[in-house]
């Protein structure tokens, strides 16, 4: 095994195969092996179970790639601009090279060949992937013939799509998002500048009632299918912020299973009309706070990274730079054997997670919640150092146990739609209102920093798994606090 | 009569290339070019040239 998108030497036992028992085995989620959610269905948990974008559980395990073969779109947003070649951007509509079928097929053969965790394989853009359809087409067939396991997905805005179902029906792409962020025209108007369709450009109010249509029509046709359909909404404070529970209503009663909704990326560095005008994005607390009001579905999805339309590896992880085209040598032969042994290690793992955190909560004590920051690069494991984290994932803890409700990025760009040229205030600003950061290592000048700024820091839990330490943490930390009252 | 991309605006989309009636426009590097001999502003075909309809960038794809 040469490299891997998450160190495999941090799950140990990745070369040693053993057999595996109880529930895990039989590939049973539901049992609890694998944290389902409790209001998916066995049927739609069985598909998204090893999709790392639908499944917070996944996210630890699996990786995906987007293929940059649909550069062209239909419709201009008021928060994209796409500029190509800009790599130190991580955000939807950004991508370093476009790809032809036949060379995101070479891309994606030597992706695989490197990284057992490839599952998925998606079209994001860096426009729409369905405004020129048969390219997109044409590089899924090429995909499917030559790796049938990968699971393939699209990300479209629904204009063309209702054209377009068919096929997609036929190729067996099973995973659709469409990027829905309004239902009534009015709002539309604000955030489309224009689309363009039936061979002609139009604007304001009847730009979006087309949009809006379409969007719905697709959506309706697709889930009639049985296809999968996330929908994603971009939160724009001021525009459709109130409106999101409409579109929610909306596009649960015509079936989709998951309702996204991401912030507003605004940078005036970006170039986009939101950016130039000073629209801003919303706080951390905002968005939460609308994601709260819809519950269950958002809650599934705050683990989302509104990846680049060429990103490469876990969530968070960006490895698209290193398998650039004119960096691929002889592409190795896509080995399935060495998939085999990570899915079997990965059921393992899923279900010693669990059986860790089921075991954490048992010796609980009493608490209010606290957040805590855990930098990983996967597998479900506290594996990173402090210094090296672009991003942290972020665990509420209370007696109930640890839940996962998002993350937050370090990195310089795109924190929140701001940037910040110094880097430790950005980290700073990320672990606002976070009690503690578990990292696998720290050192002494950054853990006194993070003290001054009254937040703990602990590699006591190196290499051990998140939600288990984070809840052992937490009832240490509430038993010291008792005794201290009480001495 | 032809219309005309502005290389500097070109952002290398390919949009205007697959709209074109006339298979006149065609990558050159990493941006579009149209052909003039080719370019007939879609006349007879669509209402409006549609390079210029579906070109995301201002001021782009523009009269030559």
């Amino acid at each position: 095994m040469t490299q891997n998108i998450v160190s495999l030497a941090s799950i140990g036992r990745f070369n040693n195969k053993k057999p595996v028992t109880g529930c895990a085995a039989s590939g049973n989620t539901s049992c609890g092996s694998a944290a389902g959610p409790d209001d998916l269905s066995a049927e739609v948990w069985q598909k998204v179970q090893d999709h790392p974008c639908y499944s917070e559980d996944a996210h630890h395990y699996f990786a995906r790639m987007h293929i940059a073969v649909a550069p062209a779109c239909n419709i201009q947003c008021h928060y994209c601009n796409r500029k190509y070649d800009c790599s130190n951007e991580s955000r939807p509509g950004v991508v370093s090279e476009k790809l032809a079928p036949e060379e995101a097929l070479r891309k994606v053969l030597a992706v695989a060949a490197e990284v057992p965790q490839l599952s998925v394989v998606g079209i994001a853009g860096p426009g729409d992937a369905l405004a020129q359809a048969e390219k997109t087409f044409r590089t899924f067939e090429l995909i499917h013939a030559a790796l049938p396991h990968v699971k393939l997905c699209l990300s479209t805005n629904g204009l063309a799509l209702p054209d377009h179902v068919e096929r997609i029906a036929q190729m067996g792409i099973d995973h659709v998002t469409i990027t829905i962020n309004m239902v009534d025209p009015e709002i539309g108007a604000q955030i489309y500048p224009w689309i363009f369709y039936r061979h002609r450009r139009w604007e304001g109010l009847e730009a979006a009632q087309i949009l809006h249509e379409r969007q719905m029509q697709g959506l309706e046709a697709l889930t009639a299918k049985g296809i999968l359909v996330k929908v994603n909404s971009v939160l724009i404070p001021g525009i459709n912020d109130g409106h999101l529970m409409a579109v929610n209503t909306a596009v649960r009663a015509r079936g989709a299973f998951l309702h996204n909704i991401m912030p507003l990326i605004s940078d005036p560095a970006h170039g986009t009309h939101f950016g130039l005008i000073g629209q801003r994005g919303p706080t951390p607390a905002e968005l939460r706070q609308v994601q709260d009001k819809l519950g269950a579905d958002a809650k599934l999805m705050r683990h989302c990274r509104q990846c680049r339309a060429d990103a490469v590896g876990l969530l968070g992880e960006d490895r698209g730079a290193e398998f650039a085209l004119n960096k691929l040598g002889e592409v190795k032969p896509f080995d399935p054997h060495q998939r085999e042994i990570y899915l079997t290690v990965v059921e393992q793992e899923r279900a010693d997670r669990q059986k860790a955190k089921e075991a954490a909560q048992m010796a609980q004590t009493n608490e209010t919640p606290v957040l805590v920051a855990v930098a990983t690069k996967g597998g479900g494991r506290i594996n990173l150092h402090f210094g090296h984290a672009n991003e942290f994932q972020i665990y509420e803890v209370t007696s109930a146990g640890a839940r996962f409700i998002g993350h937050r990025r370090t990195d310089k760009y795109c924190v929140g739609g701001q940037s910040d040229g110094n880097a430790f205030d950005t980290t700073l600003k990320a672990l606002d209102g976070v009690a503690c950061v578990l990292c696998a290592k720290i050192g002494d000048s950054p853990r006194e920093k993070l003290a001054a700024a009254g937040i703990e820091a602990s590699d006591h839990y190196a290499f051990e798994y998140i939600e288990a330490s984070a809840i052992t943490w937490y009832a240490t930390k509430a038993r010291n606090e008792a005794t201290a009252a009480s001495a | 009569m032809a219309y005309k991309i502005i290389a500097e605006k070109c952002n290398g989309c390919g949009s205007c290339e697959f709209e074109c009636p006339n298979r006149a426009i065609t990558a050159k590097g990493a941006i579009f070019v149209i052909n003039p001999g080719k370019c007939t502003e879609c006349k007879g075909i669509f209402p409006t040239p549609q390079c210029a309809a579906t070109c995301p960038v201002p001021k782009c794809c523009v009269q030559a």
